[in-house]
């Protein structure tokens, strides 16, 4: 590769690159987000490339294949796209590759089984189907588009065109400005307004002359979310110029990209992608011709979900346990080593380069007044289309689960929706109350109702929840609120640095609560006491991390009241989840008889002879489930 | 607040349960109160080591006008007019809770109880795993070990709940000099029970470094 | 597991020596040899200069890191929430139960260590068990049995 020396090469580079391309010619878009790698994605790349490459195809141009990120539609895959039709194939088996190959790529017709139908609909696009049409696509636009290990692929798609245009047409407080009126604020969940942050991390480097340094936050923590991971995964080069950007804005020459370490494709990618732009001269020493320096290296997480909090990635980076310390002073004023940082999100830095191509306004006027742009969220759960979406700040949640989502599937009714991970909370779908809120927000944020719920910041806040990183887990009747509460207090126990006592004693202490609320044990004043003792670490708490860990309990009390007092007044779990509250038994009219259960219960505790009816000693069994895992006919039910 | 906003290093005045006190410049809202003799309880804070905040127990309610936040006043410094209340509805429920929970967390603390019983915590309601237990894991051993001793012989070992001081594989390191400092800032009797396991028997010593 | 394993001071070589590669450093040992041991992570503690406390604090605080051998399947139940909603718990027990090893441990024949994770982004198959690099997903213990034996 050629090391560009300046930005008009650069735009040399880019227009030969697209002349280049044939219009025609047909490429084969395999998504290797997680979703699809779980259910085989590679195993149908592999076939797509010996299908082509090995057979002499009756085609006027070879057919490319390109190994991109995550598509979205996670629960359609593994998802192929092909152009120039957009033509969107779902859950595609390695099987169904050779026939892909005769009738689309070389007879151009389409293979109708495998296009995605809803309600008898077929659609051959990707942009007619429901799912991607509601969305508004501008982080995600390359994802799923191009070849995350090839930087020309990413150039040809813009990159590295806005870093051209900061450099050449924009000061560093041209830069700064622009990101302070798009309003941008930090996507990994605190939204912190993004340019504040630069500017006064600026101010603090000078009266304190120094190096600056600039961290991108991928320790993606929350269980169910993995926007972060699909930008570094399908568009490295999106962070990278991001980051490249905010360096000439604040005077930064080192950045570092913190990234968890089970996130080994994410590593392998923005490596090779660091690799590549060095190699053209777009990081390292003067970028472009244009006299600044900037280069960036990769740190691995090591399984902390704490060192998603900013002083506690620090910390880590400084070879160091992951323990948060007090703020301020805030890192922009001491960070890496003593000196002005910024961190920010993987999600916020990939912003930048949109903000700065298109300009402050057109930012300001994306999404809703104080939260404006888009998100992306990880949509999961109990909701029939699950996935990445990315909408505008704004949209309302009934239209996300609903309309997005396509609801709740089966016989299952929409109970809540699960925000912000284990620092949110659980937003019932109906919402009918006044907001009283927990933190200091705008008066003028209205109540909401049904699901009309604006998803903001500040709306989300005012619930008691957060917005968060972007995990949205949608629940059923089916799921508990006091198991969830429990479920995330557990989480966190592990996850607690364990340097202050209100964190580290706290958790525990609420999960005695909890744990005896599962089991039907406990008072109601035992929820007042709980609701006290989730105050105490809000207020108590030395970081981030304990202070939200309260979040899923709270909102859970307030929205959910009646719910515990079913399980410690009436003993009764009304979802059917809590172990001790609930009862396993063998509907009559459905067991054939085959002995199965009896052969797998680890207690030994179900009886029936052959072809008979069986039963389960109710006093013997532990509720492990695994009799309703193994019975053929699904007559296990649950009391 | 930095200096330069404080040109002529003047002191800092606000008050303290109503009370008006002086600051001098880079005294934190602790030191002030100790100077006026205002008590807040403190358990990780030690005069001789940097303040580490994780005990809690010396947060105090600070007011500017509207905002009220709870924050610990071992670390933090005040500003002109701040409110400081020592004794707020939403400190003492925080002070409450963290002490209810460190009588189950350090039942054979006698020092633990008597500060308790001072803020009306005479009983637990949390299980307790360790009747013998009287390290609270405030820090103070090991910042004293590493900041004013320097040979960093001790540690913290994994997080969370299992956090446990100890030292590398969990055999006395011979980093340890035995000046008994550790010993000497414990607020409970927690590192008098295992010192032995730090130092181990004086008498097969062989010297001590680093990294062995 | 690597047929031949590198040479620590290969390993030690690639990073500077400056506290910053700590990690980066206990990463690369950990996946080339299964753990830490006592040996190494005092050679690493020399190569970055930090006192060995400090390496001790960041090795037993960290999740990644094991100070003793791992088995050699790693057998993952995700404990995400969409997994935990259909049932992760409940496999996590059955496979603590089927392999005789809390989570976290690893079997005497130091074949199989069991572990749990959180969120493998395959949350639309939930629950999910990865066997190595291999993910099962609506995993139950019937299938994970299979998986195994193939082993």
């Amino acid at each position: 590769m050629q090391r560009l020396t300046n930005t008009a090469e650069l735009k040399v580079l880019r227009d030969n690159l697209l002349q280049a391309q044939d219009p025609h010619r047909p490429i084969v878009r395999v998504c290797r987000g997680p979703g699809c790698l779980a259910v085989g994605a590679d195993k149908v790349s592999q076939a797509f490339q010996s299908a082509i490459q090995s057979q002499n195809l009756e085609v006027k141009v070879q057919p490319l294949v390109k190994d991109t990120g995550c598509h979205g539609f996670c629960s359609q895959g593994p998802l192929v796209n092909l152009a120039p039709a957009n033509l969107c194939y779902v859950r595609v088996k390695p099987e169904d590759v050779e026939e892909i190959v005769q009738t689309t790529l070389v007879k151009g017709a389409v293979v109708e089984r495998l296009l995605y139908s809803d309600n008898g609909t077929r659609y051959k696009s990707a942009a007619d189907i429901p799912f991607y049409r509601m969305q508004q696509k501008i982080i995600l636009q390359n994802i799923g588009v191009i070849d995350p290990l090839d930087i020309h692929d990413a150039i040809m798609a813009g990159a590295y065109h806005s870093l051209a245009k900061a450099l050449i047409e924009m000061s560093p407080d041209d830069v700064i400005r622009t990101v302070e009126i798009s309003g941008l604020r930090g996507r990994g969940g605190g939204g912190f307004p993004t340019g504040y942050k630069w500017k006064r991390t600026v101010e603090n480097a000078q009266e304190n002359p120094g190096p600056v340094y600039i961290i991108a936050n991928g320790e993606e923590g929350d269980p169910g979310a993995f926007m972060d991971r699909a930008i570094m995964e399908g568009d490295p080069h999106a962070v990278i110029e991001g980051m490249a950007i905010g360096a000439y804005a604040m005077g930064v020459n080192q950045g570092f990209l913190y990234v968890r370490h089970e996130y080994p494709i994410a590593i392998r990618h923005l490596a090779a992608a660091i690799a590549q732009a060095r190699a053209l001269g777009l990081l390292g020493k003067n970028i472009l011709g244009a006299g600044f320096d900037f280069d960036l290296q990769i740190n691995r997480g090591a399984g902390a979900y704490v060192c998603g909090e900013e002083t506690a990635i620090i910390a880590s980076l400084e070879g160091r346990v992951g323990e948060p310390v007090t703020r301020p002073p805030y890192p922009s004023q001491q960070g890496l080593w003593g000196r002005p940082t910024v961190i920010n999100n993987v999600e916020t830095w990939a912003n930048v380069p949109h903000i700065i191509d298109h300009g402050a306004q057109w930012y300001a006027d994306l999404g809703a007044p104080r939260s404006t742009g888009t998100k992306i969220f990880s949509l999961v759960g109990k909701v029939k289309n699950t996935g990445l979406v990315e909408v505008p700040m704004g949209i309302s949640l009934g239209a996300l689960v609903e309309e997005i989502g396509g609801g709740v599937p089966g016989q299952g009714r929409f109970k809540a929706v699960q925000t912000g991970g284990p620092s949110g909370g659980i937003i019932p779908y109906e919402l009918k109350e006044e907001f009283t809120d927990y933190h200091f927000h705008p008066p003028d944020v209205k109540p909401a109702d049904k699901m009309e719920l604006s998803v903001d910041f500040d709306s989300m806040a005012q619930t008691g929840s957060i917005m968060g990183g972007g995990g949205m887990i949608v629940m059923d009747d089916h799921d508990c609120v006091v198991d969830l509460a429990r479920y995330f207090l557990r989480f966190l126990e592990e996850e607690s640095c364990g340097k202050c006592l209100p964190c580290r004693l706290g958790l525990k202490g609420m999960l005695e609560f909890l744990n005896n609320f599962s089991q039907g044990k406990g008072a109601p004043a035992d929820i007042d006491a709980l609701e006290s003792l989730g105050k105490a670490l809000v207020d108590g708490s030395l970081c981030g991390l304990g202070r939200t860990a309260p979040n899923p309990v709270l909102t859970s009390i307030r929205y959910f009241r009646d719910e515990y007092l079913a399980h410690i007044v009436d003993h009764h779990c009304p979802a059917g989840v809590c172990r001790d509250l609930i009862t396993y038994r063998i509907d009559p009219e459905i067991c054939n008889g085959c002995t199965l259960c009896a052969q797998t219960c680890p207690q030994v505790c179900i009886t029936g002879a052959n072809q008979q009816l069986h039963t389960i000693d109710q006093d013997a069994c532990i509720r492990c489930g695994a009799c309703m895992d193994v019975c053929p006919v699904d007559a296990v039910v649950v009391d | 607040m930095s200096s330069s906003e404080n040109p002529q290093n003047q002191v800092i005045s606000f008050t303290i349960d109503g009370q008006p006190v002086q600051a001098r410049p880079g005294w934190t809202i602790l030191e002030t109160a100790r100077h006026y003799r205002i008590h807040i309880p403190t358990l990780c804070f030690h005069p001789a080591l940097k303040p580490w905040g994780s005990c809690r127990l010396c947060v105090v309610e600070a007011r500017y006008g509207k905002r009220g936040k709870v924050m610990p006043s071992c670390l933090n410094p005040p500003i002109e007019e701040l409110e400081v209340f020592t004794d707020s509805e939403r400190v003492l429920n925080v002070r409450r809770w963290v002490l209810e929970m460190l009588l189950a967390g350090c039942p054979a603390s006698r020092e633990i109880k008597k500060l308790a019983a001072a803020y009306g915590v005479t009983s637990t309601r949390f299980a307790v795993t360790d009747p013998e237990e009287e390290c609270l894991r405030c820090g103070r051993c090991v910042a004293v070990c590493n900041e004013v001793v320097g040979v960093q012989a001790l540690t913290f070992g994994s997080r969370g709940v299992k956090k446990v001081l100890e030292t590398p594989y969990r055999v006395p390191n011979n980093a340890c000099i035995g000046c008994g400092c550790c010993v000497s800032v414990c607020p409970t009797g927690a590192l008098q029970k295992r010192l032995d396991t730090v130092r181990g028997d004086l008498s097969r010593r062989t010297g001590h470094g680093y990294a062995h | 597991m690597k047929p031949a394993r590198q040479d620590i001071e290969i390993i030690l070589e690639q990073y500077p020596r400056h506290p910053q590669h700590l990690i980066n450093l206990l990463q690369d040992v950990q996946a080339e040899y299964s753990y830490i041991s006592a040996e190494h992570l005092t050679l690493i503690c020399d190569h970055v200069g930090v006192p060995v406390t400090q390496a001790w604090s960041v090795a037993t605080f960290y999740k990644s890191f094991s100070l003793e051998p791992r088995g050699e399947h790693e057998i993952k139940v995700c404990l995400g929430t969409t997994c935990h909603l259909k049932g992760g718990q409940r496999l996590v027990e059955a496979c603590e139960r089927n392999l005789g090893v809390a989570r976290g441990q690893t079997t005497d024949d130091l074949k199989f260590t069991l572990d749990t994770v959180k969120c493998v982004g395959a949350c639309a198959l939930a629950p999910v068990v990865m066997v190595d690099e291999d993910y099962l997903g609506e995993a139950n213990m019937v299938i994970l049995k299979k998986r195994l034996e193939q082993v």
